[in-house]
């Protein structure tokens, strides 16, 4: 395990519904070992419902998923979906992913290793804070430290950029890159499509099923864009990446808004 | 003047059953206290409080059919758990009536049964508001092996417990076995309330799960300590209550209830609510 290109899950038409129509159908998605890839589509397009499928949290009602034989998949979820009110600390959420040890207490190695990647992701001075006391960046950090912490194969993100500004944008997914240089095999969901086009070399466009894969200069084009959000977009192009209007804050193309 | 205070406050301690009652009690609240912090966690409040009622019917039957209570409450009282546990995770709609009804139905069996067949062990009232009066030696040594047993399995399954209880979904993809950390939950949380039944009584017993939990999550925001504190509230609880109880000739849950809603009232006060948002998951009593 752990060559390049080594297929870690794959979907072949997979077709989910919760309890009515289904949110996807005809899926057909492989992740290799080495592969960083970035999905994007509208709200409810199924990105979380994908990720849970690869999780195998979901099964699904038709088609197959194959994973990989014993594969350690690390999971940053939306910070939507974290009950933020429950009482702990950075250190005692990061540490709780070490679940195999059989006393409460952390050994000197499992301290030196949070204190390790917590200060990778620049947020170890935060350690003995409640969750809720950091940004959404920091909390997103956390949780990217939770998953680090379980040594994953494969690191799947929903929505590690949501709700922050564009600097803390940039600096979650520098930091994906870098850990994709380092070897990791990682999937992310975002809303941010300039975020993802500058720095994720393969992208999803899914609304319901896979629309389209590729490098950005091929999922970035209007035709896909409105054939997945439903809404014309412009793509003007900016020291060779793609950069995606929104057609309705375009400044010189007034729109007529539907009543 | 305050002779006579201490000398009444020491008179209790001079009776052998009182002492036992005492030590049961603190025992009993510690116990709650620890289990509690899940229950309250996830939302269970109003799953405590049904599964004591379940098993008041499993404790009358056994009792009905003189199999020993402990082991027929017990079977009785995991199984209902174990089956409110499914229910509550599945997110469905009525839940909660559910709930209601599989548990009231198993306590209002236990006072038919009771009431056609006749009881050999506590009165009425003890068994719904609890006493100290017919604590026996075997009810001491199962409080006691319950508490040891709950202690252990916090301990030793302390990572996954919390991850479970914090957010099952990512536990379950990062190893945690959550359906079997669950079912050991319900287990303790059974055992819990089984062993303390005759003490605090059940329709009490919800509230001493609850209350030190509530008043340890306003104090801290860290889980370890919010467990040791949980349970030092619930022993303190109990030690008072039980003394009260005493002094003024009322029921023991009673007494360690309103001494755990006083304890509420005042730290509530003085920190004003921190920490008491609405719980996350699942119904909440
Ligand atoms: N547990 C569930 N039960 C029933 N329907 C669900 C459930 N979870 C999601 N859905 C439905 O499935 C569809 C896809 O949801 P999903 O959460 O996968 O979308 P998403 O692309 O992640 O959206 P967002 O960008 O808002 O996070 C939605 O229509 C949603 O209403
Ligand atoms: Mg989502």
């Amino acid at each position: 395990m752990g060559t390049v290109n080594e297929p870690l899950v794959r979907l072949d038409s997979v077709e989910l519904s919760y309890d009515g129509a289904p949110v996807l159908a005809g899926v057909d998605l492989t992740l290799r070992a080495g592969d960083f890839v970035g999905v994007v589509g509208p709200s409810g397009a199924g990105k979380t419902t994908l990720l849970r499928l690869a999780l195998g949290t979901l099964c699904p009602t038709a088609g197959r998923i194959e994973r990989a034989r014993g594969l350690r998949v690390g999971y940053v979820p939306q910070l939507e979906t974290v009950s933020w009110s429950f009482p702990v600390t950075v250190a005692e959420c990061v540490l709780m992913v070490r679940s195999d040890r059989w006393l409460p207490w952390a050994t000197r190695a499992e301290r030196r290793a949070v204190t390790e990647v917590l200060d990778r992701l620049g947020i170890a001075h935060l350690a003995d804070r409640h969750i809720r006391e950091l940004s959404g960046g920091q909390q997103q950090r956390m949780f990217l430290a939770r998953a680090l912490l379980r040594d994953p194969q494969l690191l799947l993100l929903d929505e590690p950029t949501s709700g922050v500004d564009v600097a803390t944008r940039h600096e979650m997914l520098h930091l994906l890159g870098h850990l994709h240089d380092d070897g990791m095999t990682i999937l992310l969901t975002t809303h941010d499509l300039n975020g993802v086009a500058a720095h994720v070399p393969d992208l999803v466009a899914m609304n319901g099923t896979v629309l389209r894969r590729g490098a950005p200069a091929d999922v970035m084009t209007p035709t896909v864009l409105e054939q997945t959000f439903g809404a014309p977009m412009d793509v003007l192009e900016h020291l060779g990446m793609p950069v995606v209007l929104d057609r309705k804050r375009h400044p010189r193309r007034p729109v007529v808004e539907a009543p | 003047m305050i002779e006579t205070v201490i000398e009444t406050l020491l008179e209790p301690f001079g009776y052998a059953f009182f002492v036992k009652g005492v030590v049961v009690a603190t025992l009993a609240g510690a116990l709650c206290g620890l289990v509690g912090v899940y229950v309250v966690l996830r939302g269970m409040s109003y799953i405590g409080h049904g599964l004591s009622h379940a098993i008041f019917g499993g404790f009358a039957a056994s009792s009905v059919i003189g199999l020993n209570y402990v082991l027929g409450a017990g079977i009785w009282g995991f199984a209902s758990a174990l089956a409110i546990n499914r229910v509550s995770r599945a997110h469905r709609i009525g839940a909660d009536a559910a709930i209601g009804v599989i548990t009231t139905a198993s306590f209002a069996l236990g006072v038919a049964l009771l009431t056609v067949f006749g009881n050999r062990g506590p009165s009425f009232d003890a068994a719904l508001f609890g006493s100290i009066i017919g604590i026996s030696t075997a009810d001491v040594w199962t409080l006691v092996a319950v508490s040891a047993l709950t202690v252990a399995v916090v301990l030793t399954r302390y990572r996954a417990l919390l991850f479970a209880t914090f957010d099952p979904e990512v536990a379950d993809v990062s190893g945690v076995r959550v359906a079997r950390t669950d079912a050991l939950l319900m287990l303790v949380l059974s055992l819990a309330i089984l062993a303390t039944l005759s003490i605090i009584g059940v329709t009490l017993v919800a509230a001493t799960l609850v209350i030190p939990a509530v008043v340890a999550r306003m104090l801290t925001h860290r889980f370890a300590t919010m467990l040791c504190l949980s349970s030092a509230i619930g022993a303190l609880c109990g030690l008072v209550g039980m003394n009260l109880s005493y002094h003024l000739d009322v029921p023991s849950g009673t007494t360690i209830v309103l001494t755990g809603a006083t304890v509420f009232a005042l730290v509530l006060m003085a920190t004003g609510g921190r920490g008491l948002q609405r719980a996350p998951r699942a119904a909440v009593l």
